[in-house]
């Protein structure tokens, strides 16, 4: 099938199987390694990216049903040279230490973060939920996404990382949980 | 001695590792793509025993993109058998352990065929159309049957029992005879404990790339141990070492659990060598479930004697540890590194430890984090805990009363082994206050009067751990095949900049960030000057690797005595650059002066001098690269307390750990950050194995719990946030004063979550809830009725679909 997709602001036109899951088109025919996949059966969230602004398990989604929309990965999210205030935060707080977690774990924490602005640490854990990490033990990875918020206000990053709730109920499902 | 004006040793640095790694920059092993290169995929056996009686592979053989499929009889003759590298007596049983199975299956995910494929999908594909006949045969799951003999799982074996390992410390000449302290013991106690099978669930599922172009064999995997592999890989195939190279690029996590030389590692190489072409292997998380080792799986017993007066006098340990199907890399040896530990920081006269080592129809076991010292440490702090129940006396003091003083260090343990430093008190003085302990206590008797439906429970660990592995005559003794040295080399160059090349290798404990502190410490230069380079045989050509928190206390000691090298050429050329004589040559902050004068030379200076070579000293060789290697004389003993408040709803026997405070002496600290990070971490894994976490069996030896649905790795909403804090008395073993601390958080954990549980709940009526203490657990429990099980039934989640391994 014919699928016309932006990743990371390039909008690639390919011919894909019906069946190729979107980490997979994101991995092996962009190269877009950053994405990386740790389960099959969507609980570990290592390969969450962003799909038209919203947090989607990209494990879990086919390639085609990405067509027409926009995919950001983690590899999209600095701008000019300087990090995303998500992918700052997990620095200073090392909220990370084999990494392998960190850009699906960064990607959901964006996303929510889009939704509670100023989360206490209950609210962080819940939202994180579907992100699994084995080295933190995810005190630091609390710390970082509440650090975060606060680099954020009032709101700042990028524009398509922000959605009104116009965009939230008109959001379609497209995979993941 | 520090050489910068501000200290980089104990400097809360950020991570160097963190850019790659936060903007996706990375180099795991599936990222590799090579020209030309082959996909393969594994068929696993959905049963657990049986022998092979026809395998068809032409349906498959004919599918899209499939270039080969292969099975064990392609491999019989060239496959070997995995290496066990610690025969842990000379009489231990060891069966053949081939990367492929033949003729016969031993364990429910051992791979039986492979399909090589233009791509993963086209390979998984025609996994489906392999046809393969099983006769099946009886499984053997449960040790204290398996020691029966009655169905054994290596029939040339004659037997399920793998060896036999004993300690005892009146033979040994360190202690009295334990039965004769049990004779004649005021208090005697017989608990048996199960520690659950877990598995160690690395986030990165392991992944393998060969190339062959160039003449070499290039293997890239996701390992903890690139030279042990590169040596047994060579040993197992008979390729030459030196056209073997073995790359561990970004790895994510391992536990332990990539500890190993693994069938897929050998067969990648194989099929390399076979096709001439590069192939990749990456596992799906199912497939790692199946087939990746697990780690404890022991029943404890334990009989402890005591005094009236709480003095403890014997301890008796007998093991049953269950091998699972074949013995990996360090299978049989695990248990024995817990052999020294079950006495752990109490002073009893006597002690025996009597292990089993038994074969079972299942996925075999190996390390994992803590490795024997997690399970020690929880019996014993159980043992105390009982001990105290039984004379009625408050548990934090029964252990006061029989800890070692801090007085007493050096101290020679019943076990016969030396503890250097250490000192208890301080830790659980800082620990019992943070956690504002008798606040606590009057909390809880305030539930208990008040018979409020969730009640409070208090628990404590004072656990102590051996680590640092290891001094290579110690593991010598302990008939280990390896030594436990460490390297690591610094090459100056000219313009300043340092490479530090170091054998231990890496994957998420940041050492490139302290073993950069450590240089720029030692040299005075910028911390950004330096460079790690690791995990690259090529580069690194000789190291032990990095497991048994042993990186720092073994690897940066290395890297100091190379540093304390290059220190001391330079000195000498500088005092020949400067004219005077080299004891009037002082070094501070990356500079060489001339005491009393302000005649100065530069490292750099120093450095670019020795590396044109214009004018060296007579006989001095040109450079200033240096190298060295160090084996310490004796293990390192972290230690602390743990103490555990858990609230548990006595209507729904749900478990919430409301506070936890971990105050850790894990010696001299390089950098807070990281050992805060290697705490937390370390107590999430703990915390799993008593609440959350444990491989299960169906009746026929499927594994039921192969999805991360089925098997529960504890989210960021399972966990409590953390209490840390540290005390210090520096390890006498190094000249860093490092003790380790990778596996501490989980060695302590543990038993701090149960006792806690437990001790809600005592005078309810229940006294022992096994692991992992799951609601359903702790309501039997508390309905006063037995345990519902082992767990080794249990109802088939999602993982008991696809024992294939597939990707379904």
């Amino acid at each position: 099938m014919h699928i016309s997709v932006n990743v990371d602001g390039v909008t690639y036109a390919d011919e894909v199987e019906p069946r190729l899951l979107l980490v997979h088109y994101l991995r092996e025919r962009l190269s877009k390694t950053g994405t990386v996949v740790g389960c099959d059966t969507g609980n570990c969230g290592a390969c969450t990216v962003h799909l038209d602004g919203h947090s989607v398990k990209s494990c879990q989604m086919l390639a085609v049903q990405a067509n027409g929309h926009e995919v950001t990965t983690i590899e999209g999210l600095a701008r000019d040279g300087k990090l995303h205030p998500v992918q700052e935060a997990f620095h200073s707080n090392h909220a990370l230490q084999c990494g392998f977690c960190t850009p699906g774990m960064i990607m959901q924490a964006i996303d929510l973060l889009a939704d509670e602005s100023d989360p206490d640490d209950e609210t962080v854990r819940k939202g994180l939920e579907g992100n699994l990490c084995r080295c933190t033990g995810y005190q630091n990875i609390v710390r970082a996404v509440q650090d975060a918020a606060q680099r954020m206000k009032p709101g700042a990053g990028p524009k398509q990382e922000q959605h009104s709730d116009e965009h939230i109920s008109s959001k379609q499902p497209v995979g993941g949980e | 001695m520090t050489a910068t004006a501000e200290p980089e040793i104990g400097k809360a640095r950020l991570r160097k590792e963190d850019a790659r790694l936060i903007t996706g920059q990375t180099t795991w092993t599936d990222n590799l793509q090579l020209h030309g290169m082959l996909h393969m995929a594994v068929l696993r056996s959905p049963v657990a025993h049986a022998r092979i009686t026809g395998i068809d592979v032409s349906r498959a053989t004919s599918m899209p993109g499939v270039a080969v499929v292969l099975t064990g009889e392609d491999f019989a003759a060239e496959q070997g058998s995995l290496p066990c590298a610690w025969p842990i007596t000379e009489d231990m049983k060891s069966p053949p352990a081939p990367a492929m199975a033949v003729a016969q299956v031993n364990f429910a995910g051992e791979a039986v065929a492979l399909v090589i494929a233009d791509s993963a999908y086209h390979a998984a594909d025609a996994l489906e159309a392999i046809d393969i006949d099983y006769d099946e045969l009886p499984v053997v799951l449960d040790m204290e049957e398996a020691l029966r003999d009655n169905d054994l799982v290596h029939p040339d074996l004659g037997t399920n029992k793998c060896a036999t390992w004993i300690f005892d410390s009146a033979e040994a000449g360190v202690g009295t005879n334990v039965e004769d302290e049990i004779a004649s013991a005021e208090v005697v106690i017989e608990r048996t404990f199960k520690q659950q099978r877990l598995i160690p669930a690395f986030m990165e599922p392991r992944s393998v790339v060969v190339d062959t172009t160039a003449g070499m064999f290039t293997v890239w995997s996701a390992t903890q141990i690139p030279h042990i592999l590169r040596w047994m890989l060579s040993a197992v195939t008979g390729i030459s070492e030196h056209k073997l190279r073995v790359i561990a690029p970004d790895v994510g996590g391992g536990f332990g659990g990539k500890l190993q030389v693994t069938p897929e590692e050998l067969l990648c190489l194989l099929v390399a060598r076979r096709m001439g072409r590069p192939v990749k292997w990456t596992e799906s998380r199912t497939e790692s479930m199946l087939s990746a080792h697990h780690g404890r799986d022991q029943v404890q017993k334990i009989t402890l004697s005591a005094r009236r007066d709480g003095t403890v006098t014997g301890l008796k340990v007998e093991l049953l540890a269950d091998m699972g199907a074949y013995l990996r890399l360090v299978t049989p040896g695990v248990p024995i590194l817990g052999a020294f530990m079950f006495n752990s920081i109490y002073k009893f006269a006597a002690y025996r430890f009597v292990c089993t080592n038994v074969f079972t129809n299942k996925v075999p076991t190996d390390a994992y984090r803590g490795a024997g010292r997690p399970e020690a440490t929880f019996a014993i702090e159980r043992m105390m805990d009982e001990l105290a129940v039984e004379l009625g006396v408050e548990p934090m003091k029964i252990r006061e009363m029989n800890w070692i003083r801090h007085e007493e260090f050096p101290f020679d343990t019943v076990a016969g082994l030396t503890y250097d430093s250490g000192n208890y008190e301080a830790a659980t003085a800082r620990a019992m206050e943070l956690f504002g302990y008798e606040e606590m206590r009057e909390e809880q008797a305030r539930r208990r009067s008040s018979g409020d439906v969730v009640q409070l429970g208090i628990g404590i660990s004072t656990y102590t751990e051996m680590c640092g592995l290891a001094p290579s005559r110690v593991l010598g003794a302990l008939r280990y095949a390896a030594g436990g040295w460490e390297t690591a080399s610094i090459r100056m160059l000219p313009t300043g900049k340092v490479e530090v090349i170091t054998g231990t290798s890496p994957h998420g404990q940041g050492h490139e960030t302290v073993w950069s502190q450590i240089v720029a410490d030692k040299l005075g230069v910028p911390f950004d000057d330096v460079e790690v380079l690791h995990g690259d045989t090529a580069t690194s050509h000789k190291g032990m690797d990095s497991y048994g928190s042993r990186s720092l206390a073994v690897g940066g000691t290395a890297l100091v005595y190379a540093a304390d090298k290059v220190l001391a050429k330079a000195r000498t050329l500088a005092a020949h650059m400067m004219e005077c004589d080299e004891v009037d040559v002082e070094f501070a902050s990356g500079s060489f002066s001339v005491r009393g004068t302000s005649t100065v030379r530069s490292l750099g200076d120093v450095v670019l001098a020795a590396h044109v070579a214009h004018d060296l000293p007579e006989g001095m060789e040109p450079g200033m690269d240096a190298d060295a290697t160090f084996d310490p004389d004796n293990f390192s003993f972290p230690h602390g307390t743990h103490l555990c408040a858990t609230e548990v709803d006595t209507e729904t026997g749900m478990v919430r750990i409301s506070r936890y405070v971990a105050v850790d002496d894990v010696g001299t600290v390089m950098n807070p950050l990281i050992v805060d990070g290697q705490v937390h971490g370390g107590l999430a894994q703990g915390i799993a194995q008593a609440l959350y976490e444990e491989a299960t069996h169906d009746e026929m030896g499927t594994l039921t719990s192969a999805t991360l649905a089925d098997y529960l790795v504890p989210c960021a909403a399972d966990l409590p946030a953390f209490l840390t804090d540290r005390t210090t008395t520096p390890a006498t073993s190094n000249p860093l004063g490092a003790k380790g601390v990778g596996e501490a958080g989980t060695i302590a954990s543990t038993p701090a979550v149960v006792n806690s549980v437990l001790d809600a709940l005592r005078h309810l009526g229940v006294r022992d809830i096994e692991m992992p203490m799951s609601p359903e657990r702790v309501w039997t429990a508390l309905q006063g009725r037995p345990d519902p099980g082992s767990g080794d039934v249990t109802a088939g989640g999602l993982g008991s679909i696809d024992a294939q391994g597939g990707q379904s």
